[in-house]
């Protein structure tokens, strides 16, 4: 075993490497989210409760007022995952009413941390509030009232079926077309197809086509699922998210022909498309755990993995019902990548056996 | 616990053993003696049956119906015995690719129980015998196959078995090297070792004291090839194994 | 023109430079059935490799149907049918399917060049309709051959053909082959076993990428140099114990019943007087009846192939 240096790598590398992942990067916990506050009071109560917001570690506190629309185009563009709006004369209701109101909007396309957010801010302010009926007798009550965006019912499947529509995509498209290319190199038919006159291209072709069909009926079943029976609308055009997905495919497709040019048994594809492809997206997609609470060289890393991009952008028309014109950007790095991936998996498809 | 047969010059003893897979019928009682210190050959055709009789034979899978005896024990109640008491060899499975020579003869030699001391001496034996003194050191993946598979047949003879089984041992390997590794073969016999051995050269059938040719499941002949040649009134093995298997049914699964 | 030439082709494996193919030179005719015989390892699949255009030689020059094997790989690709060892065709799909894969990807039906694959197709056409992974060793490789033809190729590489196959399937197998010689497409055959090079109009013997000889079966076996001798007693092993120590032995090998031994020409070869070979058997058969063995047959026999390679590899 000693001189099997891949298994020597994999049994002890594995360990160090999942411990130290999963032990301070891939944590549900959510730290330093970018929330806004929009203080209309401005008044000593108001700026207390922000100041102990601010001061705490889960948030990152942007303090602007904006009006209603620009609060909804900042969660839009996912620049914020929870509002807090104070609303005028806060303290004077506070004091002369005993009783006043903040509004909390949560951007719930992912329910965990949607729920984690305004649970966190409901206790500062709860903790505020108890302070505050020690001094005085009697007892204030600051309500808070908590608008769950896009998501109200705070529904699991919001942010499950684009990540199981990502998950399946990379698992059909890399690993099937990889195992199916190298499968021909092991029965020895590669060899037949390359002295043919068949052309290598028409050969990476013909593998990877089927493949494509595949998973656009996956994508399609997938989807009439979470319409039908999760009862889950897709917010935004249908179209877009056929035309995002073809490109996410098109993109696992070359990594799957990258795969089968390098690997020369069915094994050493599988091992490399399950941990290099399949690990890296549940860990990295931002489906299971959070992107931004990772430390920023993960964060880096992640940015490599396709199915983040895809991830980001099937939820935002899904469920924020966004279009191209916000989602331009994602579009262009995952057409990159694809476009980088089929090269690559062009150019070093050998003609000859080595 | 050992159950002494009536007679113990048998190494392998069978009686109607078959082994049926669900309607198919794989071995179909074939009945057969192999003496101690014989070299029996078990030829037949692509699928006649000959892996699923040798792996019943071996303990390694249980017959259907019938009866057998290996070395003195039961197919069906004593596999661990039988397992002790044979060597195996196959043109596929042989040594560890990734261990020198030493650590192969070592490996194999320790699964079998042998003491430190015996793994020494018997691992400087073969070592001189097989005339390979520059290449112990190095790994078996580095030998040429013809090497490969002498070192691998004394490695499965190193805990002197009752009975080596060998299944098609010298496939694709040189004239030269097949006649030294006949030779291995005849010694290890004139030690007292039972050899049973599958092959597809017919000219090594002709090395056997005996041989049994099985078509479609069944052995269809059984005796010494002299006598076979006879009975076909054949010039050679590969004209006895023609007229024999021509008429076979049954194909590979 | 040859169909095939070879100029001392060279082919080198990994870091250690290990040579698979040691500056190779032969030339096929055209419709002819050469047979390139040797061990595993001994360089045959490479060279199979380099003719195909799967392989780049390190050195040399090769040229099949009158194309560069390395400038013009795309028209060899056109014509050439191919063989692989290890082939093992599609093993889910049935013995039509795969024939008419095969057919397509050569841009063909299997209308078109039937008369070429009839004789064999018949064999397995019973059975066309069954998955190929469900044949036996001896029909999956009249499929393989069927597939290898259906383009009516010019020049047919069969690498292994009948390596683990039994007797009869063999047999049959060069029958077949013999055929298809008659309709004038060349064939390169490898085969690791001996019995089989007399099937073939021209033989190389090859060894560590190395040629040993490359002529007619008929040509090398008269070129063997010794007197040669079938001897049979009782015990072959203690025969061939014996034998190494006759005075004359050159080397003696087990044959099936009989043992082989060479012995030292008194004059030129192949000029044995009947007197010299009726001495050289007495000489035997009382050097081993002194030796205690019983039932002794000494014959003078004519070499074979393996005697021959047994012969060079010395």
């Amino acid at each position: 075993m000693i001189r099997d240096k891949k298994t020597l790598l994999i049994l002890f590398g594995m360990p160090v490497m999942q411990i130290l992942i999963f032990g301070f990067a891939l944590t549900n916990e959510v730290k330093n989210s970018r929330i806004l506050v929009a203080d209309y009071a401005k008044d000593v109560a108001s700026q207390q409760i922000t100041a102990r917001i601010e001061a705490s570690r889960y948030f990152d506190v942007e303090k602007t007022i904006l009006d209603h629309k620009q609060i909804e185009s900042a969660f839009k563009e996912g620049k914020i995952k929870l509002a807090l709006i104070f609303p005028e004369r806060f303290n004077e209701d506070l004091l002369h009413q005993n009783k006043a109101q903040i509004q909390l909007i949560a951007d719930a396309s992912d329910p965990n941390i949607a729920n984690t957010l305004t649970a966190y801010s409901s206790s500062i302010i709860q903790d505020y509030q108890n302070g505050l009926n020690t001094t005085y007798s009697p007892p204030y009550r600051i309500e808070t009232e908590i608008r769950m965006l896009y998501n109200p019912q705070l529904k699991g499947a919001h942010s499950f079926v684009p990540g199981v529509m990502a998950l399946v995509l990379m698992l059909v498209c890399v690993m099937m077309t990889a195992i199916s290319i190298v499968r021909e190199k092991e029965t020895g038919t590669m060899e037949i197809l390359l002295v043919s006159p068949f052309r290598p291209l028409l050969i990476i072709i013909s593998k990877t086509v089927p493949y494509l069909f595949l998973s656009l009926i996956n994508v399609i079943s997938i989807l009439l699922l979470s319409v039908f029976v999760l009862k889950l609308p897709v917010n935004g055009s249908v179209l877009l998210l056929f035309a995002e997905s073809t490109l996410f495919i098109i993109t696992c497709l070359s990594l799957g022909i990258f795969i089968s040019i390098k690997s020369a048994t069915q094994q050493a594809a599988m091992t490399v498309s399950l941990m290099g492809m399949l690990l890296p997206t549940i860990m990295f997609s931002g489906f299971m755990f959070p992107v931004e609470n990772m430390p920023l060289p993960l964060q880096i890393i992640s940015n490599i993995v396709p199915a983040k991009w895809f991830y980001i952008i099937a939820k935002s028309i899904m469920i924020k019902g966004l279009g191209i014109t916000a989602l331009w950007k994602e579009t262009l790095i995952l057409a990159g990548m694809g476009v980088f991936l089929l090269i690559i998996s062009l150019k070093s498809f050998k003609i000859r056996l080595s | 616990m050992k159950i002494q047969t009536v007679d113990r010059e048998l190494s392998i003893k069978t009686e109607k053993l078959s082994k049926r897979f669900g309607q198919f019928t794989a071995v179909n009682e074939i009945t057969f003696d192999v003496h101690k210190g014989e070299i029996f050959g078990f030829l037949g055709a692509n699928g006649a049956g000959k892996t699923t009789a040798m792996r019943m034979l071996c303990g390694l899978s249980t017959p259907t119906s019938g009866k057998a005896q290996i070395a003195g024990f039961d197919v069906y109640k004593h596999t661990e015995d039988i397992k002790r008491n044979i060597g195996y060899m196959s043109q596929k499975f042989s040594l560890y690719e990734d261990l020198t020579v030493l650590e192969n003869i070592r490996f194999f030699g320790g699964i079998y129980g042998l003491s430190n001391q015996q793994l020494k001496t018997k691992s400087e034996q073969l070592i001189t015998q097989l005339g390979i003194q520059q290449e112990a050191k190095k790994l078996v993946s580095s030998l040429p196959l013809g090497w490969k598979q002498k070192l691998s047949f004394s490695v499965a003879v190193l805990h002197e078995p009752e009975i080596v089984f060998l299944d098609e041992p010298t496939g694709g390997v040189d004239p030269v090297t097949r006649r030294q590794f006949w030779n291995l073969i005849y010694e290890a016999s004139d030690r007292g070792i039972t050899i049973f051995v599958t092959t597809h050269y017919m000219d090594e059938a002709e090395y056997c004291n005996r041989i049994s040719i099985m078509v479609d499941g069944k052995i269809e002949a059984l005796d010494t090839p002299a006598n076979l040649k006879q009975r076909f009134n054949a010039s050679s093995m590969d004209d006895v194994f023609y007229q024999l298997a021509r008429g076979a049914q049954r194909t590979e699964g | 023109m040859d169909a095939v030439i070879v100029d001392s082709i060279t082919k080198t494996y990994g870091k250690e430079k290990t040579h698979a193919v040691n500056g190779v030179s032969f030339s096929v005719k055209k419709g002819e059935l050469f047979g390139l015989i040797g061990p595993d390892g001994a360089g045959k699949t490479s060279i199979f490799r380099v003719l195909t255009t799967l392989l780049l030689p390190d050195s040399g020059r090769a040229s099949v149907d009158g194309f560069d094997i390395v400038k013009d790989f795309r028209k060899i690709r056109d014509r050439v049918g191919y063989m692989p060892g290890k082939f093992s065709l599609y093993q889910d799909l049935t013995v039509e399917e795969n024939l008419s894969f095969f057919a397509t990807v050569f841009g063909t039906t299997i209308k078109e060049n039937y008369n070429l694959i009839k004789d064999i197709y018949i064999q397995i056409e019973p059975f066309k309709d069954r998955r190929a992974g469900k044949l036996s060793g001896g029909m999956k490789q009249k499929l393989a051959l069927c597939c290898a033809l259906i383009h009516k190729p010019s020049v047919l590489f069969l690498d292994e053909p009948t390596t683990g196959v039994d007797p009869v399937s063999r047999k049959e197998f060069w029958e077949m082959l013999r055929r298809l010689r008659e309709q004038e497409i060349t064939i390169i055959v490898s085969t690791p076993y001996m019995d089989e090079a007399t099937r073939c109009d021209r033989i190389a013997l090859i060894q560590n990428g190395n040629f040993l000889s490359a002529d007619t079966p008929e040509s090398i076996i008269h070129s063997y140099p010794d007197m040669l001798y079938a001897v049979k007693a009782e015990n072959i092993y203690t025969l061939i114990q014996s034998l190494k120590n006759f005075e004359n032995a050159l080397s003696c090998h087990a044959f099936g019943e009989y043992v082989h031994l060479s012995v030292k020409p008194a004059l030129l070869k192949g000029t044995t007087t009947p007197a010299e070979d009726h001495k050289n058997t007495e000489d035997i058969k009382n050097y081993l009846s002194m030796a205690g063995f019983k039932d002794i047959v000494v014959k003078k026999t004519e070499p074979t192939i393996e005697d021959c390679f047994i012969k060079l590899l010395s």
